[in-house]
Parts: structure tokens; sequence; C-alpha cells
């Protein structure tokens, strides 16, 4: 049974259309990722999901459990972890936990939570001492107090520096190891790649690809090969095929055939007994097919 | 799967909870605490030796101001401290954390009106145990019920409008002003800060309309010793619990989880809360 299910989901406020016409389930035990730009409708489909705002009209049910009348059976049986809430900064981390986790029945212990989070050497200092990074560790613990069925995590390491962020990922793949189903939002593209099992990408509103990030990024089949253009060679000299972009002297060429670009590219550069600096090729990313898809899109606020 | 934590505990937990967080705040325990005492004595080392004019004969001073500084303690704990922290914590998203758990809404609410209850007991007994050590104040058993009543009936009353008013409050910014532009002036026309000797008919009129008068002299008749035991003032406090129903409905209408507008939100981990209330009480300090 789809532990998620949204089906022609519609939310307008006036005439803007926030969510169009939105369908997707999300498996038991899955990681799902939502992807899109600000605006796109993520946030606005994930609280309806929560039960934070009412849908205009289709279905959106977590666990069987309408979400509109889940009330507080859902609430006990889901995580959230909101984008930018605080938690009281006059408790410590295990009074936070005791008092949030005192309103479920099924309440995980308040050490191993602190344990899982890597809180231990804060768990009795006050919140409002702790940096921006350890509170966001306290969202994700109050989020998996109740030993949620369902995790909704929204938009969980915006604003992090990249170090955080890999550690936030970390965690994160630790707490999705119990077969937790997670619902993830994210404009960060490696994000979705690193944790979700399967993407679904909105823009304004619907829902315009979905399938596993291999999936998708097997819809940008090119290779990208990229170096610095030696001094004193001019490009053409390099028996470059395929489509090459040159930046100052940083040369990019996107194809679908790596193995042959990249010998006779390495060939003639042998050639004339030149070094290639900073050669790389990569992959496309998800990057590439999200910004093919959410070309031209919108880029207002979130919602 | 085991059942539902009870309603009591649940009541019980929220209660601590919001006495705990009050009392970690220290400008908002010295304002609703500290500062009535501070008041309290110095209005009785500069004004102690007079009486006022009752029609039973001169009552001291020093009871009318022991009494009334207390039910203005008891405001203070209840209508003022809900109208300055529950828009912080909207604003925060602290409201809509708390929506996102299984707690029923009105066990939370009840734990915002017991919290602030329980600190409204700790600031009158404060009062009156001081009253009662340096202030001549005399307490008698006959009226203890009627004081009780009206306090129960008082500070549920203020809550109640508290949290009325606390949702019509745009943001947390605006809190503190609309709080003490409320209170304040009520505060003056209400017996609280200096007894009314023949005021003006519509300045009498106006304390007598709004609840705090209504509520102060009531809680000041349970300590008049010219007032006859039971002590209880029924047509003061119906006009207190009017206030308390009214506050209550518009509070179910009012009341919302979420900041009013999204910028508000923004303010995510901003400490708020100490420059809000500092702001909000440095007004009444002056008063």
């Amino acid at each position: 049974m789809a532990a998620i299910v949204v089906d022609d989901l519609r939310k307008t406020y006036g005439t803007l259309a926030a969510v169009d016409g939105v369908s997707f389930e999300v498996a038991d035990g899955e990681v799902y990722g939502l992807l899109g730009h600000n605006g796109a409708g993520k946030s606005t489909t994930v609280e309806i999901l929560e039960g934070h705002r009412p849908a205009t009209s289709g279905r959106a049910s977590v666990l069987g459990l309408d979400s509109a009348s889940g009330g507080r059976e859902l609430r006990d049986r889901i995580g959230i972890v909101l984008q930018s809430s605080s938690v009281e900064p006059q408790l410590t981390v295990r009074e936070a936990l005791h008092f949030y986790g005192s309103c479920y029945r099924n309440r995980r212990g308040i050490d191993e939570v602190i344990e899982m989070v890597d809180l231990g050497p804060k768990a009795d200092t006050r919140i409002g001492t702790l940096s921006g990074g350890q509170r966001r560790r306290i969202d994700l613990a109050l989020g998996i107090i109740g030993t949620p069925e369902v995790l909704f995590l929204d938009e969980p390491t915006t604003g992090f520096d990249p170090v955080a962020r890999r550690q936030s990922w970390e965690l994160i793949r630790r707490l999705c190891a119990g077969g937790t189903t997670v619902l993830l939002t994210t404009h960060y593209l490696d994000e979705a790649e690193h944790l979700a099992d399967r993407v679904g990408v909105l823009a304004n509103g619907h829902l315009v690809a979905e399938g596993t990030p291999a999936e998708l990024m097997a819809a940008a089949p090119e290779t990208t090969i990229a170096f610095e253009l030696p001094a004193g060679v001019e490009p053409g000299e390099l028996a470059i095929s395929g489509a090459a972009a040159i930046v100052g002297r940083r040369v990019t060429v996107r194809t679908e055939t790596p193995t042959a670009v990249l010998g006779a590219l390495t060939a003639a550069a042998l050639d004339r007994g030149v070094e290639l600096v900073n050669l790389s090729v990569s992959r496309a990313s998800l990057e590439d097919v999200f910004i093919q898809l959410g070309n031209g899109e919108s880029e207002d606020s979130d919602s | 799967m085991t059942g539902w934590p009870s309603t009591g505990s649940l009541i019980g937990q929220q209660t601590r909870y919001q006495v705990l967080t009050f009392v970690r705040s220290p400008v908002g325990m010295f304002f609703t605490l500290g500062l009535p005492i501070v008041m309290l004595v110095l209005f009785n080392a500069l004004f102690g030796g007079g009486t006022v004019d009752t029609p039973a004969g001169p009552w001291s001073i020093q009871q009318f101001y022991t009494g009334g500084l207390a039910a203005f303690t008891a405001v203070s704990a209840t209508y003022t401290n809900l109208v300055n922290v529950v828009p912080i914590r909207r604003d925060d998203g602290i409201l809509k954390r708390w929506r996102s758990t299984p707690v029923p809404p009105s066990v939370y609410l009840a734990g915002w009106v017991l919290g602030a209850l329980s600190i409204a007991v700790l600031g009158v007994i404060l009062q009156l145990v001081l009253g009662l050590f340096a202030y001549d104040l005399s307490i008698e058993v006959a009226k203890i019920p009627a004081m009780i009543i009206t306090f129960v009936v008082g500070v549920s009353s203020f809550a109640a409008l508290g949290l009325a008013v606390a949702g019509l409050v745009p943001s947390a910014d605006a809190a503190p002003a609309v709080a003490n532009a409320t209170i304040l002036p009520l505060a003056f026309v209400s017996d609280v800060f200096i007894p009314l000797d023949n005021p003006p008919r519509w300045l009498e009129v106006i304390g007598d309309v709004f609840p705090l008068k209504p509520f102060v002299n009531a809680f000041q008749n349970t300590l008049n010793p010219f007032v006859d035991a039971p002590g209880l003032s029924g047509g003061k406090l119906a006009v207190v619990a009017a206030w308390g129903v009214g506050g209550a409905l518009v509070a179910t209408r009012t009341f919302g989880w979420e900041p009013a507008t999204r910028g508000a939100r923004a303010g995510g981990h901003r400490r708020r809360r100490g420059r809000s209330r500092g702001q909000a009480e440095s007004v009444q300090a002056s008063a």
C-alpha cells in the first residue's frame, strides 16, 4: 500500500494556482524527493499533506488517512521537520524532546534520539545558545521523537554550508535506514540525488517529471568533458567534436559519445606534447535535467 | 501501540512547559512579578501614611495598594503576558510546531491559560505575603473563599482576553504596544496606582465598563476590613466574567497557529523575546 497518495491535487489562492493538478504516490519505506524552484508548489503540497492547510480540490492522504481530517491520529503517526520554525530558546535539548515527545503514543527514548542526531554533549544546554546547525538537528530530533511512520522533511538543509549539508545527509540517511517513509522537498539537486529513491520535479504547480534519479538523468544522456586550453593552442587544433563551449580558457564539451571524443582529444594533445590542465569527465547531473525541465519557469518566492 | 497519554497528564505537561519557559525569561519575570513588588514598596514609601475614604470609614492606603497591586499582578501574568508572548511564539513558528504534534488544540490552549494562572498565583502570593509582613494587611479567614473565587474569575477572564487580543495582534513587534496601550491607561482609572477620589464622571464610567476596575475592586473588597464576610462582589465579578466569555468567543475566531504574514516567519531563530518584553514593559515601568 502506498504511504502517501496525492491525486489531482489543487490549491488556488485567488486566481493563482499554487498546486495545479498534481498526482503522485510514495510507497511504504520509500524516500521521495519533491524537487522544484521556489514557488513551484513543493511546500504547499507538503503542507496540505501535513494537514496544515486545506486543498482546494483533489485528494491527499497519508497512511490511508485523509490529510484534512486525519487530525490527532494522523499527527501521531507522522513527523514533520518544518522550514524555519524555532524551538523554545529557554528549554534544553532534553526538555524540548521531553515536552514535545509527551504528546505521542509511541515515543522514542530521549537519549536514543539525542544520540541519533549527535547532540549528546549538548543535551542539557539551552537551545537559545546553540548554533544554527545544532538547532536544525533539534528540528530533526523533534521530527522523529514520536516514532513516525512517515517523515516530512521540508528543505532540511537550506542555508547550510557544504560541510554541514553532507553531515545532515548522513544523518537523514541513518534515520531513513529504519524503513521510515520520507517525503523530502528541496531545491538542491544533489540533495535529491543523494537521498531520494525517487524524485518528482514540480514546476509552476505541475509535476513535470518523475522517476529515479538515474532515470531522470538518462533523459539527459550527455557527458560533460572540460579542461583548460593550453597556452598557444587553438581550439581547432585539438580535434574536438561535439558541442563545445569556450569561456576564457575553459573548454566544455557535451557529448553522447564521450569515449570517442576523449580519445581524439587526448591523442591530439599528446601529439602536440601539451598537458590538458584540470581535465574532467562528468555524467550529466540531475541539475542538467532540472534546468531543462524548469527552464523559463517562474522564480517567485516560495509558497 | 500504546494508548494516548491521559488528558490530565497532557495538561500537566503543557502547564509545566509554559511555567518553565516563563521563569527562564528574566525580563518577563521581572516585569510580571518583580515590578509590582517594587511599586508596592515605592507607593507605600511615598504615600503609605494616608487613608482612602470609603462609605464605611477611612481605609488604610497600605491595604488598598496591596490589594490593588496583587490584582494587577494577576492581570500582568495573564493578559499582558499572553498578549506579549503568544505572538512571539506564533511568529517564530513555535505554535505551528505544536500544531504539527498530536496534542489536541484545546489541551495546548489550556496549558497557556493554566501556565499564566500559575504565575498569577505566585505573583499574588508574593504580594500578599509582603503585605502581611510589611503593610498592615490582614486576611480574614471567612473571606478567603471570596478571594479565591474572585481570583479565579479574574485570571480566567483576563487570560481569555489575552488570547483574544493576541490573536488580533498582527505581529510580535506590535504586541508590546497593544498590551500596554490597552492595560496601562485603564490601570490609572481602575484604583491600581492611585485611589480615585471623585473623578470626572466619564473616567468613572470608563473604569466601570472595562473589566480591570471591577476585578481590582472586587479583589480589594476581600481584603478590606470594612467589607463584611463573605465579601464576594457578585455584580463586579459578573462584569469581569462577561468580558471573559466575550474574550473566549473572540479568541476561538482570532487565534492563529501561523504568522499572519510570511515575512514575520523570517524571524526564525532570532531571539526576540527579551527585546520585545523589554520594550513592552519599560513603558509599564514608567507608569
